[in-house]
């Protein structure tokens, strides 16, 4: 717009404050677009998960063992194609900080349940197979701790005492999102065979037929179960991993306060900073008002002052959100798997300037645009 | 200071709206910060609260919560034999074997069950185990399917009030009365009788056995008698350790999440700060320079500009504190990862942290103030007559 | 023929809740082609009358009618329109945007014009032409003597080729050669470019380069 050197030579007038201004807004819009995707990663590891398995599991708790007879039983419940069981090892691999997955399962079963998330060689898995203490790892646990096919992983257990020695006999690649390259597997026989008489199955995994079956499903085997020393719990894989995420609690409305606070407290630096900008250039108003400047055409070049700074910003601070998390594999700590910067957050980021440009804006703006020339040519700084 | 600080605060009354905005930013910095750490201590405080340094839980060896711990009975009973424990009135030992289960227990809200940690013990426990008081209804009866729900859970539980029966493992329970405990993690626990619990959940073991030492001193040997025994395989901890390095990762997470945010936002507050001093400078040019010419040192121009903006930071900072107060107290609740259930604490604002709030404000008002008001300081007299 | 024309003017205004009248029924014309000198002691209402013909204040009461405008009765829109092409206006103290260069100064009143950046160019230089400063057109503000900055300023006034051409004490800050260069460029422009100028001054001898002299006192036309 043939405008734009006006507006621009204004911004660069006081560039400390030009430039310090739109910081502040992208440092705002840095953290808001941080936080915000804190609860979208959340929820998109609720979201994720095969919604044609389904995870049976103790009512009680999810510490309780059920029996191994229900394999049977589950085998023989109307929609219900395939069964595998797994239990949770806990293991910890030289200090408690190396933090992974760790479970024994049905070798077969297991890897037949989940052959669409993951690919593994077919000898690799043959050897698996074979061998009561081999183990699979996952591609990026296995580049992590540098490992290779074939070494003896030694992990202490937390929950099975004692010192476990696995050897690594196939890497595999995921193929899902649901399903984490930072795992080992080993036989479910090892643990079985040490504590005979007291480890069963952590939980069992079903494949339906049709998804569409799940809640049938559901209800047939719970009330199955109900009223027997070990009730379940069935549900979809889905809503399974749902559920670990509203463990975080109240996480959602503490992002969501501390984002407000922010944006609302760099408001106040635009608005401030364009307050000032405005307060020195009445004279100017004037001026450009008696050259024949209309109110509207005043208002419309303050206006876009202020959405200079506020996109400008914008465009830095969720920029560098989107750049910075998903390249370097930010994950919390394996809190917040496949942290990223969605589409949505950063929509709703640009959304937050233009009310801040408007915001900012706004009161120096009407300001111009009443101002009487006369007046204003009075004014004195 | 030779220019009196009147000046500054009624230069800074001369231009209301920008000097307000600028507060106001410094106070939502800071209010947040106190709102992060009050956070962060209130769940240190429930962790840390949880244990005494003269109490030792025993676990199984490798477990590293109780809750993949397992110890039997006769080891139980090994362990009650030793003699570094506390003797109590009646004569017997100070020793509570505890089951320690995380149950799934229907929310008071209908969403999913939530994971709490079901505590079996005796009733020497409440000895050894300190600060549980019953607060509401009595304690439960031994022998009977009665269970007591901390008072920090309870709101969050459905039937969980006096009087109702509640669904646990599979069997209903009369909650006989609610407890405190200081505000220490076991306030989001249930506890129920050892006897009647350990046949509803994982059977005839216990997870964890507490004693209380007759001198805190004696904990070396306790700990190497125990952990040297071949027919235990047991670790030893002090009580307060343990817990507080239970609430290690999330506390961890907490103060890291507190640093990043509120570093941050002090950045944008500063940058706030920076810009308003700098265009009062810029208007007051003629004043400074009566000043420089009434002999007043270049060196008390920027100490008074430098208290101009360390006081509006200041008023900014104590608004932040006033704001943030209230919210000391506010229960909230997240998963306890270590034991893997439900843990309600609240926020928790103490002196230490307002006061870190202030100075916070104060160091944002000098970084803030320095340049804009070394430039006031170096202005040449005639320009700034001109 | 008269171009300005005003009628019954009548302009009073509160200052502190004390009610002032600058003029009570004053009549007034200004031919097309003159260059007149307003001249009188403070308070006498020429900045005010200036601002009235500008059509940057309104009259309590009367009419002032420039060219086929009743300036009176207009709105601020259609006022700052009717500005943008038929008012020059040149100011005691410049007020040049010392943001922006001599160029961009002169080509501020184009910028509310359909012209294309070509044209403006066209304009805009033979406006600095006209004052003598095209060498000046890249420099700032603060890059000036007075008297170039006020020439800057003339160039602004004239480069959209206004029908009247409205000073406010123009060589009020110049030194006296400045003031000269000044009054030789707004002769010129009364007499080779025919343009009306309305200039208010104190100052006698820039009262002597224009045609004719007004005198106001306290609102009203005195010999």
């Amino acid at each position: 717009m043939k405008f734009f050197p006006l507006v621009w030579a204004n911004l660069t007038r006081h560039k400390r404050r030009t430039v310090l201004t739109t910081l502040s807004v992208a440092l705002a819009l840095f953290l808001f677009a941080s936080l915000r995707s804190v609860l979208t990663t959340l929820r998109a590891g609720a979201e994720v998960g095969s919604e044609s398995r389904m995870i049976v599991q103790s009512a009680k708790a999810i510490v309780f063992f059920l029996p191994m007879s229900y394999r049977e039983r589950l085998l023989a419940v109307p929609g219900v194609q395939a069964v595998t069981w797994a239990d949770w090892f806990g293991g910890v691999y030289q200090d408690p900080k190396n933090f992974f997955a760790s479970f024994a399962a049905d070798p077969e079963s297991y890897l037949d349940m989940y052959r669409s998330d993951f690919t593994l060689p077919a000898d690799q898995r043959a050897a698996f197979i074979k061998e009561r203490t081999a183990c699979i790892v996952g591609q990026h646990l296995l580049e992590k701790y540098g490992w290779k096919l074939g070494q003896n992983v030694t992990l202490q257990g937390t929950i099975f005492q004692g010192d476990w020695t696995f050897t690594i006999r196939g890497v595999y690649h995921a193929t899902s999102p649901a399903f984490s390259e930072d795992a080992l597997m080993f036989h479910y026989e090892m643990v079985y065979e040490r504590y005979p008489g007291w480890v069963q199955p952590g939980w069992y995994v079903l494949q339906l037929k049709d998804p569409s079956l799940a809640p049938q499903v559901a209800a047939a085997i719970d009330s199955e179960f109900k009223n027997s020393s070990d009730p379940t719990k069935t549900g979809t894989e889905r809503a399974f991993n749902a559920g670990f995420v509203t463990m975080w609690g109240n996480v959602s409305f503490l992002m969501d306060s501390i984002g407000m606070a922010v944006v609302f407290a760099i408001l106040l630096v635009a608005a401030n900073s364009m307050m000032l900008s405005a307060r020195e250039r009445t004279n100017e108003v004037g001026v450009l008002k008696t050259v024949g400047f209309s109110d509207r055409l005043l208002f419309g070049l303050v206006m876009a002052e202020a959405s200079t700074i506020a996109l400008g910003g914008a465009v830095l601070g969720l920029g560098a959100a989107k750049a910075l998390y998903r390249p370097t594999g930010f994950s919390a700590m394996g809190f917040l798997p496949g942290f990223d910067v969605t589409a949505g957050t950063l929509a709703l980021g640009l959304g937050i300037a233009v009310v801040l440009a408007l915001a900012s804006g706004l009161v120096p703006a009407w300001t111009a645009a009443r101002l009487s020339a006369v007046a204003a040519l009075r004014h004195v700084e | 200071m030779k220019i009196p600080l009147i000046y500054n605060v009624r230069s800074l009354a001369r231009r209301p709206v920008s000097s307000a905005m600028t507060a106001v930013g410094v106070a939502l910095v800071v209010g947040v910060f106190i709102a992060m750490l009050a956070l962060a201590n209130g769940f240190k405080v429930a962790l840390v609260r949880t244990g005494a340094p003269d109490n030792v839980i025993v676990l199984r060896k490798g477990a590293d919560s109780e809750l993949s711990s397992g110890i039997s009975r006769d080891n139980a009973a090994i362990i009650a034999a030793l003699p570094e424990i506390a003797v109590a009135a009646d004569g017997q030992p100070l020793v509570s074997p505890e089951v320690f289960v995380p149950t799934n227990l229907e929310a008071a809200s209908g969403g999913d069950a939530q994971l709490v940690v079901t505590r079996g013990v005796t009733t020497r426990a409440f000895e050894v185990r300190r600060g549980v008081h019953i607060v509401a209804g009595r304690n439960f009866i031994p022998g009977r399917d009665e269970i007591i729900i901390g008072s920090a859970i309870a709101p969050r539980l459905a039937h969980s009030a006096v009087g109702d029966t509640i669904r646990l493992a599979g069997r209903g329970w009369l909650v006989a009365g609610h407890f405190s405990a200081g505000g220490s993690a076991f306030e989001s626990e249930v506890w129920g009788e050892n006897e009647q619990l350990m046949p509803a959940l994982r059977g005839q073991v216990y997870q964890v056995v507490a004693f209380r030492l007759r001198d805190p001193a004696l904990f070396d040997e306790a700990k190497q008698t125990l952990e040297k025994d071949p027919r235990l395989q047991v670790d030893a901890h002090r009580e307060s350790e343990f817990y507080a390095s239970q609430s290690l990762v999330l506390r961890q997470i907490l103060d890291f999440l507190a640093v990043f945010i509120t570093g941050i936002m002090a950045v944008g507050a500063v940058f706030g700060a920076v810009n308003t001093m700098y265009a009062a400078v810029a208007s007051r040019t003629s004043e400074i320079a009566v000043l420089l010419t009434l002999g007043f040192k270049p060196r008390s121009i920027l100490a008074s500009f430098l208290a101009e903006a360390t006081f509006l930071a200041l008023v900014g900072g104590l608004l932040g504190c006033l704001v943030a107060i209230p919210i000391n107290g506010i229960v909230t609740s997240t998963t306890n990862w270590s034991s893997f259930s439900m843990i309600a604490f609240s926020f928790r604002v103490t002196p230490g942290i307002l006061a870190g709030g202030v100075l916070f404000s104060i160091v944002m008002g000098v970084v803030g103030g320095f340049f804009p008001a070394r430039r006031a300081s170096r202005m040449p007299v005639v320009q700034a007559i001109r | 023929m008269a171009l300005v024309s005003v009628r019954g003017l009548t302009k009073s205004f509160q200052r502190d809740s004390q009610p002032i009248t600058v003029f009570d029924g004053l009549d007034l014309e200004f031919a097309e082609g003159s260059f007149t000198a307003l001249m009188g002691p403070s308070g006498s209402g020429k900045s005010t009358l200036l601002n009235l013909i500008a059509g940057l204040d309104q009259p309590t009461s009367g009419t002032v009618t420039v060219g086929d405008a009743v300036v009176s009765a207009m709105g601020p829109g259609a006022l700052a329109v009717w500005r943008s092409r038929h008012v020059g206006f040149v100011f005691q103290s410049y007020n040049l945007l010392p943001v922006l260069t001599a160029y961009q100064n002169v080509e501020l009143p184009l910028l509310l014009t359909r012209l294309s950046k070509a044209e403006r160019h066209d304009h805009v230089m033979t406006a600095l032409g006209v004052v003598g400063l095209t060498d000046r057109a890249e420099h700032f503000p603060r890059q000036m003597s007075g008297g170039q900055e006020q020439r800057v300023a003339i160039a602004r006034a004239v480069v959209s080729d206004p029908t009247i051409i409205l000073l406010d004490e123009p060589t009020g800050q110049l030194d006296a050669r400045s003031a000269a260069e000044v009054l030789e460029l707004l002769q010129r422009l009364n007499r080779e470019f025919h343009k009306t100028i309305i200039m208010v001054t104190h100052d006698p001898h820039a009262a002597q380069a224009a045609g004719m002299t007004l005198h106001l006192d306290k609102g009203v036309l005195t010999a």
